[in-house]
């Protein structure tokens, strides 16, 4: 059976374990003189029953659902005879993506060798009998544990507590699963980067300048010897980042004084919704729009002016990534105008000051580590913005702070290692975990130190 | 005295100034204003101006003699005779019928005009129909994308017009005898992905997309509710808790694209789950949107007044019973509200996506959770990669698709707000 089916077919069965829960609690009841002699709810004796046969069912699903893949690929690898066994990880994704092929019939069995065949025979029979030993165990698991839930149900049983208690631990697994989420990013992006540094010297990644990963895939290609230093795409991505803060932060920033002190109530309640739509606006769409309409204008408008400009300029990427990020900008600065005191305001207006004057003597001064905050979190979102830089900025990797040359960003370059042909083992592979690593750590930084900052902001007027 | 008016003349003297000074950073601000809306505007313009043609279609209406000889074919539902028959034959005699000067050996420019899968289209008719054989109908096909393109945007320099002279003036001729003709684009919307641009659609793109936010729907939401739950009503004050808190902050403002790693590292090579099914994508979109419904849940049970939950407790309700029975639907429109944004920004995302591998190929409509599939966005970058502009312009029609989706999904959330939520 599927696995949703499954997954489908054990609600059922839980449903059903409630359903005889509250029956047997009713009628246990009865000869005592009505569920006033129980020590809960009817309910609660059915609803610890469905709990007991579903969790427990649940778990075994989603551990069998989760694992089976790999342990089957393993057995198949491991069953094929020595002389096509499997060199290289590389070589082990290969072969078992040709037998899963000859199993799903994509590649028919005759073109193939003949051991290839019997692989793909035997991963079609383990895929069978894994399906079928998981209904097996889910179900016998559900039925089982349901069946002891119902029999251990007595008059005097506190079902309600302990139902209460399976709840409460179940509403502190979901909220912990922010911290496994936390550490399954750490370890798949930390044990890769590892296995890169094995590769390649730590030094010559922090301080190379040059970056061409294109190492030859099998040993009779020619190909460059890769070069894996950062600095270029790190540079690449400040540039990006550089050029979308300075339309950013003064577009946002003097947007949200204005919203804030000037306009009415009914601009405001126009405006602002309008600004926010910038925010929704999916980031491929505006990949796409610099891409195809502000790089192709920026390059006419150079070559009209007499300056040469790549088509693929930094400067179109990143004035696209700056409109994207006005309205973070802008509503960041605006909660944080809003919540400086009315009396500070009161005051420099009393005193004769103008409304800019309050605003550049007052009201910015006293908001200011809370804007700063607010303009961290925003770069820390430029560097690790993706689908615009994919699309707009280059794979050139060139070290120049002119924003009419074509760079390159950290994301991109995980982009192209990492979609198309992979071998897992390969620095070029692994080098893309490295960035990840590098982008996670930056944007971390970043937000941990903004994070504090606006708390500590907050809690200055609170 | 004189030391006084001297002070006030000359704060009147730099009156003047000042309020200068005023009206400027009023008008800076307007300008500020002014640069975001324009770039709202432009962009919306550019997509619509650059898209609305892929809502139209080229189809060419012709009658069709389908002659058992020309097409070596006598039994139509014998499937080994279907794959060896010539279909498109009948098509090019049918088309230099229609073009008055047209002869044998203008064919190829003829042929130049249909749509390479006009004779699929004719294929599957008979097949259909198998008495339809030797007999002439009445049928529309698909123009070639070149004639398509031609017909939309002849004038265009943008556009390369591949038709050469002749062919051009057959198309302007044919249109204004209605043998071609432009119309709603149903293909778009009833197909997957295909080389041929005029062949594309979105249907493939939708579903995966549907498929992918069920998924992530599906997880997201009562995880997301039960972990707020947990944090606002139940969670000791202490470090562990802090550590939480903190965790669910960073995870909201990590970029995307790690989420993908994430998924790549854990689900593909640790779980060895399939690539580019929508399993997958929901389960990372999923671990990508459960801070923002965490913390908007949160802020919804927050709202609810300390009233509520001390008069269930005065008539003896647990605390379980106050947060199940009380708290939780008086908080549900705020946290449906704050899921509805959360998943809207899930159907745009994009980078995780690829990493996972749903930017493959993909032609066939997916027909389940475990089926190969890509999602909207992806779709459009896919095409918005294409040097032809046959695509581009689907691309475009593509992302207006997707806006649609978002606005009606934020609409619904606004709607909701106003609606559903109390103010205490």
């Amino acid at each position: 059976m599927q696995p949703a089916n499954l997954f489908l077919l054990t609600l059922v069965l839980a449903v059903l374990a409630y359903g005889f829960g509250y029956a047997r609690s009713r009628s246990l009841a009865m000869p005592l003189g009505g569920i006033r002699h129980l020590k809960s709810l009817p309910f609660y004796y059915g609803a610890r029953a469905a709990l007991w046969s579903g969790i427990p069912a649940l778990i075994v699903l989603g551990l069998w659902a989760a694992f089976q893949g790999k342990v089957i690929q393993l057995i198949v690898i491991g069953g094929l005879p020595p002389e096509l066994a499997p060199q290289s990880e590389g070589q082990a994704s290969l072969l078992l993506s040709k037998i899963s092929n000859v199993a799903s019939g994509a590649l028919p069995a005759g073109f193939v060798e003949a051991p290839i065949a019997e692989a793909a025979e035997r991963l079609q029979a383990l895929r069978a009998q894994s399906r079928m030993l998981m209904s097996v165990l889910v179900v016998a698991v559900a039925v089982l544990a349901g069946f002891l839930g119902w029999l251990r149900i007595r008059p005097r049983l506190n079902a309600r507590s302990q139902v209460e208690a399976i709840l409460k631990w179940l509403f502190f697994a979901c909220a912990a699963l922010a911290i496994l989420t936390t550490v399954g990013i750490i370890f798949s992006v930390a044990f890769e980067t590892f296995r890169f540094f094995g590769k390649v010297p730590f030094l010559e990644f922090f301080f190379g300048s040059q970056w061409s990963p294109q190492t030859a895939l099998r040993a009779d290609q020619v190909a460059a010897e890769g070069a894996f230093g950062m600095i270029p795409l790190f540079t690449g991505t400040l540039l990006i980042s550089a050029i979308a803060m300075v339309v950013a932060v003064p577009v946002g920033l003097l947007s949200a004084i204005y919203l804030s002190e000037y306009a009415n109530r009914k601009v405001r309640g126009v405006v602002k919704p309008l600004l926010e739509m910038l925010a929704g606006i999916p980031t491929v769409v505006y990949g796409f729009f610099a891409a195809l309409t502000v790089a192709p204008f920026i390059s006419d408008l150079a070559d009209s002016l007499g300056i040469d400009a790549s088509s693929q300029s930094a400067l179109a990427a990143g004035g696209v990534m700056g409109i994207m990020i006005i309205p973070f900008v802008s509503s960041l600065s605006d909660d944080v105008i809003n919540a400086v005191p009315q009396s500070l305001r009161d005051g420099s207006l009393a005193l004769g000051a103008t409304q800019s004057e309050t605003m550049k003597k007052v009201i910015f001064p006293a908001a200011l580590p809370g804007i700063m905050g607010g303009i961290l979190l925003a770069v820390s979102r430029a560097i690790g913005e993706t689908m615009i830089v994919v699309m707009a900025a280059g794979l050139a990797a060139n070290l120049t702070a002119n924003p009419l040359e074509t760079v390159t960003t950290v994301t991109v370059q995980i982009v192209t290692l990492l979609t198309g042909d992979q071998e897992f083992d390969s620095a070029k592979t692994l080098a893309a975990f490295a960035l990840g690593a590098m982008l996670f750590l930056a944007t971390l930084l970043l937000n941990v130190i903004a994070l504090k900052i606006v708390r500590k902001y907050r809690e200055q007027y609170d | 005295m004189t030391d006084q008016r001297s002070q006030a003349e000359i704060v009147r003297q730099s009156l003047k100034r000042r309020y200068r000074k005023e009206r400027r950073f009023r008008a800076y601000g307007i300008l500020a204003i002014g640069i975001a809306l324009s770039a709202l505007v432009i962009l919306f313009t550019d997509i619509i101006g650059k898209g609305y043609t892929g809502f139209m279609k080229t189809s060419i209406t012709l009658e069709v003699n389908l002659d058992g000889e020309m097409m070596y074919l006598d039994d139509p539902t014998d499937s080994r005779q279907l794959k060896m028959a010539d279909f498109v034959e009948p098509l090019v005699q049918a088309l230099i019928q229609e073009i008055p000067g047209a002869t044998e050996e203008d064919r190829d420019e003829v042929r130049g005009l249909i749509n390479p899968y006009a004779s699929v289209t004719l294929r599957d008719a008979l097949k259909q129909n198998p008495d339809w054989l030797n007999t002439t109908r009445t049928m529309t096909f698909l123009s070639h994308t070149d004639v398509d393109v031609y017909v939309k945007h002849a004038g265009d320099e943008g556009y390369s017009i591949k038709l050469d002279e002749q062919q051009k003036a057959w198309v302007d001729e044919l249109l204004e005898r209605g043998v071609i003709e432009t119309g709603f684009n149903d293909v778009f919307f009833s197909g997957g992905d295909s080389r041929d641009p005029s062949k594309a659609g979105i249907l493939g793109a939708i579903v995966g997309s549907l498929l992918t936010m069920f998924v992530t729907l599906v997880l997201s939401f009562p995880i997301g509710v039960a972990a707020a739950i947990y944090l606002e009503e139940f969670a000791p004050q202490n470090k562990f808790t802090d550590f939480i808190e903190v965790n669910i902050n960073n995870l909201a403002a990590v970029p995307s694209i790690i989420f993908g790693l994430l998924g790549l590292a854990v689900f593909i090579n640790l779980f060895g789950m399939p690539r580019s099914v929508p399993v997958v994508g929901g389960l990372v979109l999923t671990l990508m949107t459960l801070p923002t419904i965490i913390i908007s849940s949160r802020a919804a049970i927050k709202s609810v007044p300390p009233s509520i939950r001390e008069a269930a407790e005065g008539i003896g309700a647990s605390k379980m019973q106050v947060v199940l029975h009380h708290v939780l639907p008086l908080a549900m429109p705020g946290m449906l509200t704050g899921s509805i944004i959360g998943m809207a920004q899930a159907l745009g995302e994009t980078a995780p996506l690829l990493l996972i591998g749903m930017v493959a190929f993909i032609v066939d409509v997916p027909d389940g959770f475990f089926d190969s599939a890509t999602v909207l966005p992806v779709q459009v970058f896919l095409w918005a990669g294409s040097p032809e502009l046959a695509f581009i312009e689907r691309a475009s029609a593509a992302i207006m698709v997707l806006l649609a989706f978002l606005i009606s999904m934020n609409a619904l959330a606004i709607w909701m707000r106003k609606r559903l939520e109390r103010r205490w």
